[in-house]
């Protein structure tokens, strides 16, 4: 294996409190901060930022069964574009991640062909049919790094309760897609001004809600962690807020759509913009922003969900829901967070989408300790670029952000000393 | 204004009041046709319009097909059963085929809220909107608007009551954004669950009690309950709404002079209104009808670009 050094750049490790100038080396694979002996490959870094190498925990790869959508090959070319080293897949494959064998062949299937690194989540149920308990015991031999639904959403609080306490036992914490079917019925969007006047079908913050305090009365009874996916509510957070306080092990994750956009993005009706959760309105924007800022929300992600443009290019209501999002992600909240409302530092941005993720998954990874595997990410905060979804590395063209001109951008990713992908100047 | 730019017609809150305006006395041109002998001008001889209707009816699509035969259009008629929807075509490419068969007008019937302005991207062909989901049916909105305007000289200051489902109801929507755009005082009367807040943004005043503005109407438009839309409960039943909203004979004789009674049809009879009512002297529900005809005529005309107003 050939080493490499990171030259000159601006070595930005929020878990070490480390924000200097200075040469970052991958030797077999693994961080060092001394010059190896024999030949390096030099990468210049200069006017660069050096950061851990991002993580994405909220990734649809497609892979098994939905090939047309996404595989795991262009799923992880457009994470490395996106500046990832590490995703995590969802299990909402066909068939479902919920027994050890599936597990086995996506990492198999990973290891031909990922150019990042691919981490497995398991389901909590069964097909992800929310009645009986997936094999948790099996699946952690198998190396999941966390137990979820995602997609759908374990109605039956007693099945769920089981499942946090019995996940404690392999110290898997249980990761939630938050909707209460009851309350969300066939809702395609946000339930406020926009859903009345385009007369379609309203998916209500409610929804949401009921299953976040629900988690987090959980977490509390089985003192193990619950963590919810995609929050899109401004109650949601005020309620994690208040969880959070009380000590119990809760957190929640953020896309980037839920705060670069709201339902009147629907105005048009077009599918680019429905996701599940939806897009919501301006003030929950700024609760989530507010959420952000005070570390109630600690974790960033995309839900990068791939599908076809035929199964997109229908109604609206029969349309799927999702976008892509790996290869706008850092962008956008970069963007957002950084520059445009000033919410966070680049170091605490760089810190939700490392260190913090890390730490929900137990990962080696996510800092720039000497010796942890030798993932880093360059970024230049300041390089405007304007995304054009027709280069995309996905294999799908769903996103909302096509043509969007963004300031901040990944621009190389390094998986173990070894440089995956570069952005043309 | 003098000239119409649009090729497609998705709904009223698309337009501005100048617009809508001049669809009104584009179809008062038209009015006129229907009452001669020889019911037929040449204004679209040589242009198809396809009826590609993707959810059943039978009164809006008869309109269209009237209408577009009084503008000498040639007329085929698309229903979902018929069609290859059910053989599982999407909806974009079924409308790629009417126009690879050189459909000037596709007139849409669909369940799917937005699926005229989806199928507009895609198409050369003039895409007219007879119903979309609970989005919008603004020709009923305006054929309403129209007999209003016919009946009492103006829309501009009009109390206008809406009835009913107006949670589920494309009518209302394409009511409310015509009316408010031409001034009227639009009030939505319902039941809290069907008559969510909200609406007021839309730049109208909500009631939840009928009796308690009944006498202030100039227009009072009746909404269908719609039993086939509704799959959770949203009141109680059949008895309690009419009781609360339903236009009784009794809540009928508090009606002011002129007021009009309306209803987009089908009607309920003994539900949303009394029999009695909906044939009494103040319904205008059949000429809502005949009016149809006039308004769809000039939407045809002036999208697909027709020659010639009628003298």
């Amino acid at each position: 294996m050939k080493n490499l050094h990171i030259k000159n750049g601006r070595i930005l490790d929020p878990a070490n409190h480390r924000d200097e100038i200075g040469d970052v080396f991958v030797v077999d694979g693994r961080i060092s901060y001394s010059a190896p002996s024999g030949k390096c490959d030099i990468l210049d870094a200069s006017g660069l930022v050096v950061a851990p190498g991002l993580i994405d925990i909220h990734v649809h790869l497609r892979e098994p069964g939905q090939s047309h959508k996404e595989t795991i090959a262009t799923g992880t070319r457009a994470a490395a574009a996106g500046g990832f080293t590490s995703v995590v897949a969802m299990p909402n494959t066909s068939p479902t991640a919920d027994s050890a064998a599936t597990i086995a062949w996506i990492h198999e299937r990973a290891k031909a062909g990922a150019c990042v690194n691919v981490f497995c989540t398991g389901a909590i149920t069964k097909g992800l049919a929310g009645e009986e308990l997936a094999p948790f015991g099996a699946l952690a031999s198998a190396g999941v790094v966390a137990l979820t639904d995602d997609g759908r959403c374990v109605q039956n609080h007693e099945v769920m309760r089981r499942a946090v306490e019995y996940a404690r036992m392999f110290q898997l914490p249980v990761m939630d897609h938050c909707q209460d079917y009851s309350l969300v019925g066939d809702g395609v969007m946000h339930e406020g001004e926009w859903s009345l006047r385009l007369g379609l079908p309203g998916w209500p913050r409610m929804g949401e809600e009921m299953i976040v305090a629900r988690n987090a009365m959980l977490a509390d009874l089985c003192q193990s962690p619950i963590h919810c996916q995609h929050i899109s509510s401004g109650g949601s957070v005020r309620i994690l807020r208040e969880a959070r306080k009380r000590g119990i092990p809760i957190s929640g994750e953020v896309c980037p759509h839920h705060i670069a956009l709201t339902d009147a993005s629907l105005s048009t009706f077009d599918t680019n913009f429905k996701m599940n959760p939806p897009l919501r309105a301006q003030a929950d924007v700024e609760a989530i922003l507010e959420g952000i800022a005070d570390g109630t929300l600690t974790i960033l992600c995309s839900d990068h969900a791939p599908h076809a443009s035929y199964e997109k290019e229908v109604e609206f209501d029969h349309a799927p829901f999702g976008i892509t999002g790996l290869e706008t992600e850092f962008a956008v909240f970069c963007d957002l967070l950084v520059h445009k409302r000033n919410v966070i530092s680049l170091a605490r941005l760089i810190e939700l989408y490392t260190h913090e993720p890390a730490k929900l998954l137990r990962l080696d990874r996510g800092t720039l300790s000497e010796g942890v595997p030798g993932d880093v990410t360059l970024l230049d905060p300041e390089r405007e670029w304007t995304f054009d979804k027709s280069a995309s590395q996905s294999l799908s063209r769903n996103t909302p952000f096509d043509k969007m001109t963004l300031k901040g951008r990944a621009v190389a990713t390094v998986v173990a000393g070894k440089v995956v992908w570069q952005a043309e100047d | 204004m003098k000239t119409w730019t649009r090729k497609d017609l998705i709904g009223l809150d698309d337009l501005n009041p100048e617009e809508i305006q001049f669809l009104l006395d584009t179809a008062t041109a038209f009015k006129g046709v229907g009452e001669r002998s020889l019911k037929k001008v040449p204004a679209l001889r040589g242009k198809t319009l396809v009826n590609f209707f993707v959810e059943p009816s039978t009164r809006t699509r008869t309109s269209f097909e009237i209408a577009a035969m009084r503008l000498s259009a040639d007329v085929v008629n698309i229903t979902a059963t018929a069609s290859s929807l059910q053989k599982g075509e999407t909806l974009k490419d079924t409308a790629r085929n009417l126009q690879a068969l050189h459909a000037d007008i596709i007139v849409l019937r669909h369940s799917s809220a937005g699926s005229p302005r989806f199928l507009a991207g895609h198409l050369e062909s003039c895409i007219i909107n007879a119903g979309d989901g609970s989005h919008e049916h603004p020709t009923q909105g305006l054929l309403d608007i129209f007999t209003m305007r016919e009946k009492h000289g103006r829309i501009a200051g009009l109390n206008v009551l809406i009835v009913g489902d107006i949670l589920f109801s494309r009518v209302a929507r394409s009511n409310i954004h015509g009316l408010v755009k031409l001034g009227a005082k639009v009030t939505l009367v319902g039941p809290t669950t069907l008559v969510p807040s909200g609406f007021e943004k839309l730049g109208v005043r909500i009631v939840h009690r009928l009796d308690e503005v009944i006498e202030e109407a100039d227009v009072i438009n009746l909404l269908r309950i719609q039993h086939e839309r509704q799959r959770k409960e949203y009141f109680p039943g059949l008895g309690e709404y009419i009781s609360l909203f339903g236009l009784t004979k009794a809540r009928a004789a508090r009606l002011k002079p002129g007021c009009l009674v309306m209803h987009p049809g089908p009607i309920n009879r003994g539900v949303e209104i009394d029999s009695e009512v909906a044939d009494g002297e103040r319904s205008v529900i059949l000429e809502q009808v005949t009016n149809g005809i006039a308004v769809r005529m000039a939407v045809l005309y002036l999208c697909a670009g027709g020659a010639g107003l009628p003298t």
